[in-house]
């Protein structure tokens, strides 16, 4: 203790030289005070004393809140939330359990990108003491502590796509790999919480954790998931009576559980042997919520510029913070560098080309600023009350089929008008910034001035052209992604080739399995702007990433704010991606369904949380907090007790998903008259009658 | 903050009212002179004087705050490598952990390996429970930190309770175990089980995809866990899943303490046909088992779960008892401790798998054991740094001096447990009436099945005197029923006359080495490795407890004490790893299945690996790298190296055989069993 009361006076009399006012007053009233008795004593109380008076003060009052926050009962938060919200609605997994909802099938959980945890197994010396320790999850201590050591280990190798040598980090297994994100930031925790309610354990759930940096067939390469995971389904219907298991994929994880449907029944080399009617045998229904079957924008602008909507309005919000702090410079640059190394990102990238996405001058959700509907008809759970506004909105005719462009200008010109120079053969150029730059390297940096500018002059790229410009500015990235992903439309299904697995996880380029009784759900928000399109400029940053979004590009009339066009969705996947395939390209008997798999649309329109104590909210729409939505839960329990599709009462559409593929997107569907078809009305712009649209799908 | 200062005031002046003259008066006083001068220098003086009492506790919490945190900073900011240059500094050299010696001999990944954690040691963590367990859905009941049994110990022992009937779930609780590697790495924080085994396997090479952890409900009996979890099919499957991913690469099974015996039950259950057992046919233990290397395995049972069973004392039954002695018997239950833990440990049929198995014909009759003339803490304490075991010819003949009853595991009184059996006067108590319950009333909060038995019954029991291993399953019967009845429909204790008789077809058999079969598995090989080198309880002294009205009746007789014999605090010790006594862990190893004999027809390969216990040198070792101690053997650096090797592709030969410290081989000697 002495040595720290000797420390402190050094340290304070510094600062006190500045204003030595304080101190000094606190001394003349020691003095005045220790009169009487031993002054000496007392004046060394005068400013660490009261410094240490203060913090005990502090401290004694914490444990004292402490204290009667621990001595209060735990309801009590529940009673608070109650006086001030009225009575909460019993969660579903009471309810149903009242209802009589007990165990029926098992449950298979498939978490997406990012939500699953990661450890260490083994490391380099930076790492000591990591071992199986997450790196990925939890509370992200290591990111703040040894920033460069935790990209370095989160890397993968950048020509393989698997492990470095010397280290391994492993997913996470069990359940708890993906219930809670970070401490109190819940993923699948509610969901396994309510389907507890009605007696589901963890020998009828399962959470197929998979390294999700890898693409999805190394994980099975690397650490055999893929057939972990059908033994464990195997298993769990086995031991269930024989009762098919409801597989439950998330975001990255519709896709990951797609590839795996074909994997399985693929035979054994590449696949894993079950024959041919596996999936008939095992599963019952796939429920997937918030699917990016499609793929998402955002994966383009992550790819290409290691920035979304959330990195560009950081930027926008603290300039300078990313570019500075966290890593020593260059934050961007190492994010990018290691989230090129993650195969699974490109699964991501938009699938269809401008069939599905739009090309320069049209786009199947033109006619829809979901911002605007919402602002104007908050309260209406019915989404044909404002057909009034989607007339105002169209006045302006915006290009969401472009999915980047150089300039807000080039946006919304005609694209007549647009003089486009082809980069694809374009002289990259000397990488002129290796030198200055050797710290971190990014693909960029081999392509030099002439590059850039070539990518900047071909001013709009559309979905189909991403591609391209992907294989241009990171062409070791997009050699490896080719290995794996596909990002086309099939022409012949029956062609050999698409028995290759890079084809397995693109819904447009394979058939669902052979399994008539099973069910596909897409479960997913609507209501949220969504990123979209992006408006991008060029940056004359020597060492930086090139290219970034143009954050000044706003309008008030289209739905760009920010650089960023934003359509209807969940915030990270538009409505268009998450319920294409459902609402037409599998509906009734097509040639990516061949054996007419029952497949329905159940959509969940965004509410966000009354007040801070609902916490994320039981009627979110969001990408993540819709795991929390009641609705959604309700809908799963009931599935995984045994309710087929229309028990659940068939479609619940909010969006207008069926308006614009019927509109806009010809697709070859080869379709075949089949009693699931569904007979689309043409319909005015004044909307749909109340809610009876998905009555008229069936 | 004022209120909490008028709080403490308050406080304070309450206790000062006995004795109204001191403090407050010259407080008043004080007040008083400064207020006479009257100048602005008062008031501050005033404001000083208020600072006396809370504010200089303030000060030092402050302080010691500050302190702790610089400590703490201080802590954190030296290099994790830290600690060991100190260990370093003080012991010398440490050994390269065995990981990283094979690792650099260039072992790799080859077998998948599967641990089956014992008894007690893996988590359990709550998935219904009442109303009383609130917000502890998927927390740890077992295992971790237990902060629940501080916080609520009723309910903890609610929710931790079996069914007394049945002996699974109660109506509205479902416990569950925990799976995946977490279950069982660290029992409580820093208390690792498979934690550094792991650790090690990991560094050449191994990962979850190559180790899996067969967790299960250690409270349940065996067969339950299939019932209640399907845990037998899971394991089953997993193995299958492992062997097939792994390039057809057979398993290393690592069973620890009552895991081995839940292994055993695997074995027979895998093997079985469809409805009782798995189906996996006649060859599947062939096909998918490279080896099983049992740690301190309790083949033949343990004394201490007569000791546990009888009357909740046993060292370890609860490691709760260990950890924190004493006050498990005032505090947290209020009163009753024991009977709390007896009443939830006796509805947890697995305690039943490790009674003393094969009866007088292996642990001895009233007259003579297996064990005798070898007295295991003479030995230690003579020639404690010799790792050979036949040197102490002499020692043995020294202690053989008085003759040791070990056969009776329970005596009343320690006159009865030195004399000859011809002296012992012996009433039969098993025809004895119980009498009233007399205590019912009055002790209605807990309900032991003691309250049942009356004075009648009670006085029976001590009558008998002394019980040898066979006639400790009819005194259980005689005082727990209930739980015998539940046991002896999953367990067995006996020695099979002739194996081929069907009724060994049922599972109740399946955990007693001495009534079943090994696998028909000729290239499979087991390994019984355990510590020895500690005192490990054998034999009990047993009293009536004095006025037990609303205790447990019978009670350990902490006061019989002989320095001759292995006797103190009325318990007699053999060598043993503290738990299981060398007896049990190595007679099947070392007799048993050796060879070509009825219990192993295919002439499984047996191997012995003792490993001598030399305690910690000092705190900075922890737990010890050499230590013999039934869990802390998990650490051991020449176990984990032994098991490293057998993964990594090793045979028994090629690791030099048997290695033998004790006297086990000349004790099965001494064992006339039927091969």
């Amino acid at each position: 203790m002495s040595l720290l009361r000797q420390r402190k006076p050094t340290g304070t009399s510094n600062a006190t030289e500045s204003d030595p006012n304080i101190c000094q007053e606190d001394e003349k009233k020691n003095k005045a005070a220790s009169k009487d008795k031993n002054p000496k004593k007392q004046k060394s109380w005068s400013c660490i004393d009261s410094c240490c008076w203060l913090i005990g003060w502090i401290c004694v009052t914490w444990w004292f809140l402490l204290f009667l926050y621990n001595a209060i009962p735990t309801s009590f938060n529940q009673y608070v939330t109650e006086a001030i919200t009225g009575p909460v609605p019993d969660p579903p997994g009471v309810k149903l359990k009242k209802e009589g909802l007990t165990v029926k099938h098992p449950v298979v959980f498939v978490p997406g990108i990012v939500t699953g945890g990661l450890e260490l197994w083994e490391g380099h010396q930076c790492a000591d003491g990591l071992f199986r320790k997450r790196l990925w999850g939890g509370t992200f201590g290591e990111v703040y502590k040894r920033p460069l050591c935790w990209v370095e280990h989160m890397s993968l190798d950048n020509e393989t796509g698997l492990d470095p040598s010397g280290i391994r980090v492993r997913p996470v297994s069990g359940l708890v790999a993906a219930d809670y994100f970070a401490p109190g930031y819940f993923v699948w925790a509610v969901l396994i919480a309510n389907l507890a309610n009605i007696g589901y354990e963890e020998k009828n759930m399962y959470m197929a954790a998979y390294d999700w940096r890898l693409s999805f067939q190394n994980t099975e390469v690397r650490d055999q998931t893929l057939s972990r995971i059908k033994s464990n389904i195997e298993l769990m219907v086995a031991t269930n009576g024989g009762k098919k298991a409801v597989i439950i994929p998330h975001s990255m994880g519709v896709l990951y559980f797609l590839h795996f449907m074909k994997w399985v029944e693929a035979p054994a080399p590449m696949g894993g042997g079950g024959g041919p009617d596996w999936c008939a045998k095992h599963i019952k229904a796939v429920m997937n919520i918030g699917g990016p079957f499609l793929g998402v924008p955002k994966a383009v602008a992550g790819l290409f510029s290691a920035e979304a909507k959330d990195v560009a309005v950081a930027r926008a919000i603290t300039p300078g913070f990313l570019d500075h702090d966290l890593f020593p410079h260059q934050t961007l640059q190492h994010l990018m560098r290691m989230t090129r190394t993650w195969d699974s990102t490109m699964s991501m990238i938009p699938k269809g080309g401008d069939t599905i996405w739009g090309g320069l001058d049209w786009s199947p959700e033109e006619c829809h600023s979901p911002s605007r509907k919402r602002q104007i008809a908050n309260d209406t759970q019915i989404a044909n009350e404002n057909g009034s506004e989607v007339v105002v909105s169209q006045i302006k005719h915006v290009n969401y089929g472009r999915v980047i462009s150089f300039g807000k200008d080039v946006v919304d010109a005609p694209s007549s008008e647009i003089e486009r120079i082809d980069f694809r053969d374009a002289f990259k150029g000397q990488s002129v910034a290796n030198s200055t730059c050797s710290e971190v390297w990014t693909e960029y940096h081999e392509m030099g001035y002439g590059g850039i500018k070539a990518v900047a002059e071909f001013k709009a790229y559309t979905a189909g052209l991403i591609i391209d410009l992907l294989h241009f500015v990171a062409p070791k990235m997009m050699a490896r992604g080719d290995a794996h992903f596909s990002y086309g439309i099939a022409e012949n299904l029956d062609n050999p080739e698409y028995q290759h697995y890079k084809y397995w996880s693109n819904p447009l380029e394979t058939t669902l399995p052979t399994a008539p009784d099973m069910e596909i759900y897409s479960l997913y928000g609507v209501g949220l702007p969504t990123e979209r399109a992006y408006v991008y400029k060029l940056t004359s940053a020597e060492c930086g990433i090139p290219f970034q979004i143009d954050t000044s590009a706003d309008d008030e009339d289209s739905c760009l704010k920010d650089g960023v066009y934003s359509v209807d969705g969940d915030e990270t996947v538009p409505v268009l991606s998450a319920g294409f395939m459902c609402a037409k390209g599998w509906r009734g008997k097509t040639r990516f369904n061949p054996s007419g798999i029952r497949t329905y649309i159940r959509e969940y329109d965004h509410s966000p949380p009354a007040n801070l104590l609902e916490g994320r909210g039981t009627l979110s729409g969001n990408h993540v907090d819709i795991m929390g939505n009641f609705a959604l839960i309700e809908d799963i329990i009931r599935v995984a007790a045994g309710a087929t599709g229309e028990d659940l009462g068939g479609n619940q559409v909010y969006s207008d998903i069926f308006k614009c593929l019927e509109i806009k997107v010809l697709i070859d569907l080869g379709e075949r008259p089949s009693p699931h078809q569904c007979i689309f009305l043409p319909r005015s712009l004044g909307g749909w009658p109340d809610n009876q649209m998905p009555d008229l799908m069936l």
